[in-house]
């Protein structure tokens, strides 16, 4: 019997761990793990539906009619030039991916109990792939975005893309990352605090409303500047500003907000990565 | 042969009261109870626990210092009553979770085998869940596809594999659940008492394939059950845990004796017990010389009850014992239907003595099972499978002088004689 060497040896599975374990070689060999599990989250979700991904369509189409009457036709929401469902739409698809991203990532942990309990593997598989599936859909409802982009270019609607729009993808990104951060820490938190749950729920739906999804920006600033300080340091409207900037060409561009917005992104991926971390290893013991 | 997997200190505690009541009002009011210098508020619940022994009572450790090496190739069965640990181990074995204090370091890559469908997504269909459950079991697309068919015909399930899981019977989910781990090649395969699921067919299946994995393939294999046959016919060597500490470790045989030897005492029962027409008052197994002590096999010995009933005239009684062996498989019954003995009593307290001439069972550990019946209304008015543990001892049964030795023997032994031309 000989005892190898400690550099022999594979891994370790110890009670001490650093602050930040991301192996990332690990998770490039679950890779396939991650594809799958993306594929699963699509194609099952409307599995024994007639409409199928036709529903990926119509949540989106339908907020943005209902928004376009309510706060354009009835509270008298100014959209400048840019006809107003078109300007809905462009809120709510991007805004869909956020809460997409944050609501289900929230939910790690508890949903994926049971397999989590029995078997290892990297645990960040499970919110990247949703990350990634909801991409996907986020990429459909784009497309009818372009189909409703170009009818109303063809009816001389004044809207313009701006050239900065070939960021779009990295802003899009940039949206991802933040709901993935949001998602982590909140889904280690509620392995603990059952709490959060509830406040996730309507937590995510007032967030909507101070994140510029069915208002310019500047209108907030002009109507209520007491209160504009709210959506200013949020860094979601900032996201969905610049996308509108960029895809319509109406709203505003601030170097100082997409600055802000990646900074804070970047600390709370750091902070969810982190508390994330420390969670996976034991969270069996309290969920 | 050379250590794949070496656990040293592994120590896990749990912590009483704490876990699973988190919530943020009861983590401030501990923490103000903290500030305050009081004791936590909350560790009260559940605090009394017996198997606190290396620290106050608001710990609980679910594993104390095991160590243990695990060999190439080997077969380790762990083994132990429910709470010793096992399961404890395995998480921490399969990553699932940390241990409090020690390392576990390996060689190779472990992977354990799922419970029922665990990983399965009831929509999608077979084939597509071998694919994810493999991936979640660590296996490559590539690994998969390669032995796609393998699987299937291994499961039984082809006329399935394109059909939704979710139209699937839980005898079919464990038969493709096993299938993906069994054609999963990791060094290390952790398996837990899945054994327990399937028809005899597919358990004998199984047992074969896991005996292929570790002897063809030289695969190490970790098994955990509570079924001594399967230990004793899977396993190389063995170790038994109780109370979070490893008490056994060596050969199979010796292991699994140890543990039926050392499977705790059952609590005492108190007499009299009571039940919906009466009481027990008292039960003893007397020996041949009418003492209360083991018994041998081949000698008479005596069951004797005595009991209280409510209203004798209106109960036609019927007593059954029943003899289990420590894998809780009926052995045999004594009944007093079958000697006409049911009878509408006449007085209140009553004796039933149940004498066995010669007692044939093969030595061991048993338990009494009884059942008390009213005839006359069809009704269990008792019933407990483990109303007294009894051991039987090897005896002089042929009397011959020859001592039967309790390996090889079988359950009973029949009365017989030889004739030699």
């Amino acid at each position: 019997m000989n005892t190898p060497k400690d550099d022999a040896w594979l891994y370790t599975i110890s009670s001490k761990h650093k602050l930040i374990d991301f192996n990332f070689k690990e998770i490039w060999r679950y890779r396939d793990l991650l594809l799958l599990f993306v594929k699963r989250d699509v194609v099952t979700v409307y599995k024994q539906t007639i409409l199928g991904p036709l529903w990926y369509l119509i949540q989106p189409l339908f907020t943005a009619l209902t928004f376009t009457l309510i706060f354009n036709k009835i509270a008298n929401i100014e959209t400048g030039t840019v006809p107003p469902f078109l300007f809905n739409l462009a809120g709510i698809s991007i805004w869909g991916y956020f809460n997409k991203c944050l609501t289900a990532t929230s939910d790690t942990f508890k949903s994926n109990a049971a397999v989590f309990g029995k078997v290892y593997f990297p645990r960040i598989i499970v919110p990247l792939s949703i990350i990634i599936s909801n991409l996907l859909k986020f990429g459909i409802q784009l497309l009818i975005f372009i189909a409703f982009y170009v009818y109303y270019v063809v009816n001389d609607a004044a809207i313009h893309i701006d050239s900065s729009v070939v960021f779009f993808p990295l802003l899009i990104l940039l949206m991802g990352l933040l709901g993935l951060g949001i998602g982590m820490i909140i889904s280690s938190l509620v392995t603990k605090y059952r709490d959060l749950k509830f406040l996730v729920g309507f937590g995510v739906q007032l967030l909507m409303y101070v994140s510029a999804v069915m208002y310019p920006l500047a209108l907030m600033r002009e109507k209520l500047p007491k209160i504009a300080w709210i959506v200013e340091y949020n860094p979601v409207a900032y996201i969905i500003e610049t996308a509108r900037f960029m895809l319509l060409g109406t709203g505003t561009f601030s170097w100082f907000g997409i600055l802000y917005t990646v900074g804070v992104t970047f600390v709370i991926l750091f902070f969810g990565i982190i508390i994330f971390n420390r969670t996976e290893k034991t969270f069996i013991d309290t969920v | 042969m050379s250590v794949i997997l070496k656990a040293t200190n592994i120590s896990k505690q749990y912590r009483l009261g704490l876990v699973g009541t988190g919530t943020i009002s009861h983590d401030l009011n501990r923490w103000w109870h903290r500030v305050r210098g009081k004791e936590d508020p909350y560790l009260k619940i559940g605090a009394i626990n017996d198997r606190s022994a290396k620290a106050d009572s608001d710990y609980v450790w679910a594993l104390q210092d095991i160590n243990f090496e695990v060999q190439k190739g080997e077969v380790l069965g762990i083994i132990g009553k429910n709470g010793a640990g096992k399961s404890t181990l395995l998480k921490i074995l399969s990553r699932v979770t940390t241990p409090t204090t020690g390392d576990i370091k390996t060689k190779g890559r472990i992977a354990s085998l799922l419970e029922v469908g665990t990983g399965f997504h009831p929509e999608l269909t077979g084939k597509e869940n071998i694919y994810l459950n493999g991936a979640i079991l660590g296996m490559s697309k590539a690994e998969i596809k390669a032995k796609e068919e393998e699987i299937i015909e291994f499961s039984g399930c082809d006329r399935y594999v394109d059909t939704p899981v979710k139209r699937y019977s839980s005898g079919m989910r464990v038969r493709l659940a096993f299938a993906v781990a069994a054609f999963l090649e990791p060094d290390i395969l952790v398996i837990d008492e899945v054994l327990a699921v399937g028809d005899a067919e597919f358990q004998k299946k199984a047992i074969g394939k896991m005996q292929d994995i570790s002897k063809g393939d030289g695969r190490t294999v970790l098994f955990v059950s509570h079924n001594m046959a399967a230990v004793k016919s899977l396993c190389t060597r063995a170790i038994v845990l109780e109370h979070g500490t490893s008490v056994f470790e060596g050969g199979t045989d010796e292991a699994v004796s140890y543990y039926l030897r050392n499977k705790e005492e059952k609590e005492t029962v108190n007499f009299p017990i009571a039940f919906e027409k009466g009481q027990i008052l008292d039960f003893k197994v007397l020996d041949f010389m009418g003492n209360n002590s083991n018994l041998l096999l081949g000698e008479k010995c005596t069951f004797d009850l005595k009991l209280t009933i409510k209203k004798p005239q209106s109960i036609k009684i019927n007593i059954r014992y029943q003899l289990f062996d420590k894998d809780e498989k009926l052995i045999t019954t004594f009944n007093t239907y079958h000697h006409d003995a049911n009878r509408i009593l006449e007085t209140e307290v009553q004796n039933f003595k149940c004498t066995i001439d010669k007692l044939n069972v093969s030595p061991g550990f048993y338990d009494i099972g009884l059942q008390i019946l009213d005839l006359n209304n069809r009704k269990i008015l008792y019933q407990t499978e483990g109303l007294k543990e009894i051991i039987i001892e090897t005896g002089d049964v042929f009397k011959t002088g020859k001592l039967p030795s309790r390996q090889n023997l079988g359950v009973f032994l029949a009365e017989q004689s030889w004739e030699i031309f």
